[in-house]
């Protein structure tokens, strides 16, 4: 595949992430705030994004494990993915989080577990998303091609 | 290191903005320093409040503005709101994903100076210097307000708060608007003066705040008076401004708290939608008090010994000087009069800026007194009214005694006191008496007298007590001043001053209100005089800034003056507080 086509096929890509609310503006905003200084940096962002929201999944799958449930604590680490996917335009990810929220407060252990199993699914496809696009984006740079920055205004 | 903390701001404000950012998550931690850096701040990060604390502590005058996350697992965010509120008095913008109102009007409890919401626009943090800028200008107006406010009660507590969009009272308009006139003098100003005040603020370590916890609890809390506690806590270097001001956000710290506590406890069933029940509770407990606290505020201000004080959600305000916006009714006492013809206001110095806290204090060394101590950002303002009524004693005295006799060495700073002597050994009210001394230099346009009233002697409040400062001038225009009036001598040895203090620890507090009166030597004389001095002071009085002053004093003083005072001459310009 050539040069051109390859940057097509990632911007089709990236517009139909955006399409179908997997990302947000959010995402476009890191885009953007990559530079020469930090050509990685979109990377690393959603790297260390990817890191700590599986912690906090597995954290939260251990405590509505539990015998008794703690739903605050549960609902603690749901606040902070909820930030976190928020942090990346992770937008889907958020979404499920607010309505996992939700069923903390009803302390609906099985409403729970269902949300989390929401919220692990948006978060395996969105980091699936990711990881294509970053695939994408680094034929190109083999390529000898560049990126083109993404534009948008807030 | 240390040149990194140094004011960079002077360079082209708001550009090195010195921000510590505050996250649990590292991904948000990257992000915004990043956006921080784009918008050529200088950016820290740290991950835990506790650690974000032990900076601030350890860099005082370190940074410009904090941003902090609002859930931090080992603090809660408002926790470290508040404990910057107290100890450093710096901006603090709070951020959180969730946007809830309860949770937004906590923040502006706590004292936020903004509260944003996760993700967070570019556009949003290029913003942030306005905070740092807006709480210069409104310590800046505050000095000449006490200035040029002549007999004109003034509550502040619209002004501020006024730009803040919150208002408590209609007074505060009423107040706000005769602001307004100054408001034109300070949009005038350029950043440059700006960026080279410097506050020098006494940073309340944990050490230091367990002294004085120490000391409150041992006078007990409702007997407690910045006087007593200073005595006690035995810091040399601490004024009782300093002190005044920190009692002050301390009690409304634990109003707050108590107020929480209680609604919680009213409030508990009830819940909101998204929001966890405690948040709940605690977003009616604040919506309470807050009125209840305004209420309250408008009713009777000064009482120290009350619980009554109410920095009022103005923990945020605190640099505004809480009091004042809180009270809306001009109570006789916070005002400062200023009888003498006030000069212009000067470029905000945070010499001057402290030197209006120090509302006790009276001329330079006063300056001084404030000078060192931080009050200027978080007490001083917010402390005045406060700070007049109670520190009045403490001043009054000090300067008595410290002042009749002149060291050798001393030069400068002369107060005459002899009437205020008079007054204390009879501790008969001087009612109305003419306290004011104006002294001719007040005409020379050297320094705008400044009037303290001064409770014990129960001067009215319009009874200024005028200030002439002569300050051995290694320059020039303060040799002009030098020659008439009034010749307090400046304390020049603290000691004497502070026994002079603890021998009217009788001094009570109470009646304060009424007979407060405050009147800043302002003007060219504070600039050009206090300048001198204020560096000198600072350097003694607080070891903390000593390195600090140079850079914020000296640009803006010694340009125009040497700095001949030795700092021992005026080791404790702090304690010396004149009042006649």
């Amino acid at each position: 595949m050539e040069l051109g086509q390859m940057q097509g096929r990632l911007a089709e890509y990236t517009r139909s992430l955006y399409m179908e609310g997997i990302l947000d503006a959010q995402f476009l905003q890191l885009q953007q705030l990559q530079d020469e200084s930090n050509p990685d940096f979109v990377v690393e962002v959603v790297s260390l994004f990817f890191e700590d929201s599986e912690k906090l999944l597995n954290d939260i799958a251990r405590a509505l494990d539990q015998q008794s449930v703690d739903f605050k604590r549960v609902d603690a680490h749901v606040h902070q993915l909820k930030g976190s996917s928020a942090s990346v335009g992770a937008q889907r990810v958020k979404d499920a989080c607010v309505a996992f929220r939700n069923c903390c407060e009803e302390q609906n252990v099985e409403g729970c577990l269902r949300c989390l199993q929401q919220v692990k699914q948006e978060h395996y496809l969105v980091k699936n998303k990711l990881e294509t696009l970053f695939r994408l984006e680094q034929q190109i740079v083999a390529a000898g091609g560049s990126v083109p920055m993404a534009e948008m205004t807030f | 290191m240390e040149n990194g903390f140094s004011s960079p701001r002077s360079e082209s404000f708001p550009a090195g903005l010195r921000v510590l950012v505050v996250d649990d998550d590292p991904t948000w931690l990257k992000i915004l320093e990043k956006m921080l850096k784009k918008c050529a701040y200088e950016v820290t990060t740290c991950g835990l409040a506790r650690e974000a604390l032990n900076l601030l502590r350890e860099r005082k005058d370190g940074y410009d503005i904090v941003i902090s996350d609002v859930n931090m697992p080992d603090m809660d965010g408002f926790k470290l709101l508040e404990h910057v509120g107290l100890e450093m008095d710096l901006p603090v913008i709070m951020m959180s994903v969730d946007g809830e109102t309860s949770r937004v009007m906590k923040g502006v409890q706590h004292g936020a100076c903004d509260y944003l919401l996760k993700p967070i626009r570019m556009k949003e943090l290029r913003n942030i210097w306005q905070h740092v800028f807006r709480k210069k200008i409104h310590e800046i107006r505050d000095i000449d307000h006490h200035e040029s406010f002549e007999g004109i009660r003034l509550s502040i507590n619209g002004s501020e708060f006024s730009e803040d969009c919150i208002m408590f009272s209609g007074e505060d308009l009423t107040s706000f608007k005769k602001r307004k006139d100054f408001q034109n003098k300070y949009d005038e100003r350029d950043y440059g003066d700006l960026s080279s005040t410097k506050k020098h603020r006494v940073v309340w370590s944990v050490d230091l705040h367990q002294k004085f916890v120490k000391a409150v609890n041992q006078i007990g809390f409702d007997k407690v008076g910045p006087k007593k506690i200073l005595d006690l806590m035995n810091v040399p270097w601490l004024t009782r401004e300093n002190v005044a001001s920190h009692l002050q956000k301390y009690r409304l710290y634990l109003i707050r708290l108590q107020k929480e506590n209680d609604l919680k406890a009213s409030f508990g069933g009830i819940k909101h939608s998204d929001v966890p029940s405690k948040d709940t509770s605690g977003g009616f407990g604040l919506q309470s008090s807050i009125h209840t606290n305004q209420n309250d505020v408008a009713n009777d201000r000064d009482q120290f010994s009350g619980s009554n004080f109410y920095g009022q959600d103005l923990d945020a305000k605190n640099n505004e000087g809480d009091q004042e916006e809180i009270v809306s009714e001009p109570r006789p006492d916070s005002k400062k009069p200023l009888t003498a013809d006030v000069p212009d206001p000067q470029d905000t110095r945070s010499s001057q800026m402290s030197f209006d806290h120090s509302s006790a204090s009276l001329g330079s060394d006063v300056n001084y007194t404030e000078f060192d101590c931080s009050i200027p950002k978080q007490y001083p303002w917010s402390e005045c009214p406060e700070v007049q009524s109670k520190q009045e004693h403490k001043l009054l005295l000090q300067l008595e005694d410290g002042f009749s006799q002149q060291p050798p060495g001393v030069p400068q700073h002369y107060i005459e006191i002899d009437q205020l002597q008079s007054g204390r050994d009879t501790s008969s009210p001087i009612k109305n008496e003419p306290v004011l001394v104006e002294y001719k230099s007040h005409h020379e346009s050297h320094i705008s007298p400044k009037e303290t009233a001064i409770d014990n002697f129960s001067v009215q409040s319009k009874s200024l007590i005028a200030y002439h400062q002569s300050f051995e001038p290694s320059s020039t225009a303060i040799k002009s001043m030098k020659p008439q009036a009034v010749d307090l001598s400046c304390i020049t040895d603290l000691e004497p001053c502070q026994r002079n203090l603890i021998s009217p620890s009788d001094l009570t507090f109470p009646p304060f209100n009424e007979d407060l009166t405050v009147c800043w030597l302002q003007g060219d004389f504070l600039n050009k005089n206090f300048g001198l001095p204020n560096m000198e002071f600072a350097d003694y009085s607080d070891p903390g800034f000593i390195a600090d002053i140079p850079v914020h004093l000296y640009d803006t003083l010694t340009s125009d003056y040497e700095c001949p005072y030795d700092p021992t001459e005026y080791p404790i310009v702090d304690q010396g507080l004149f009042i006649l």
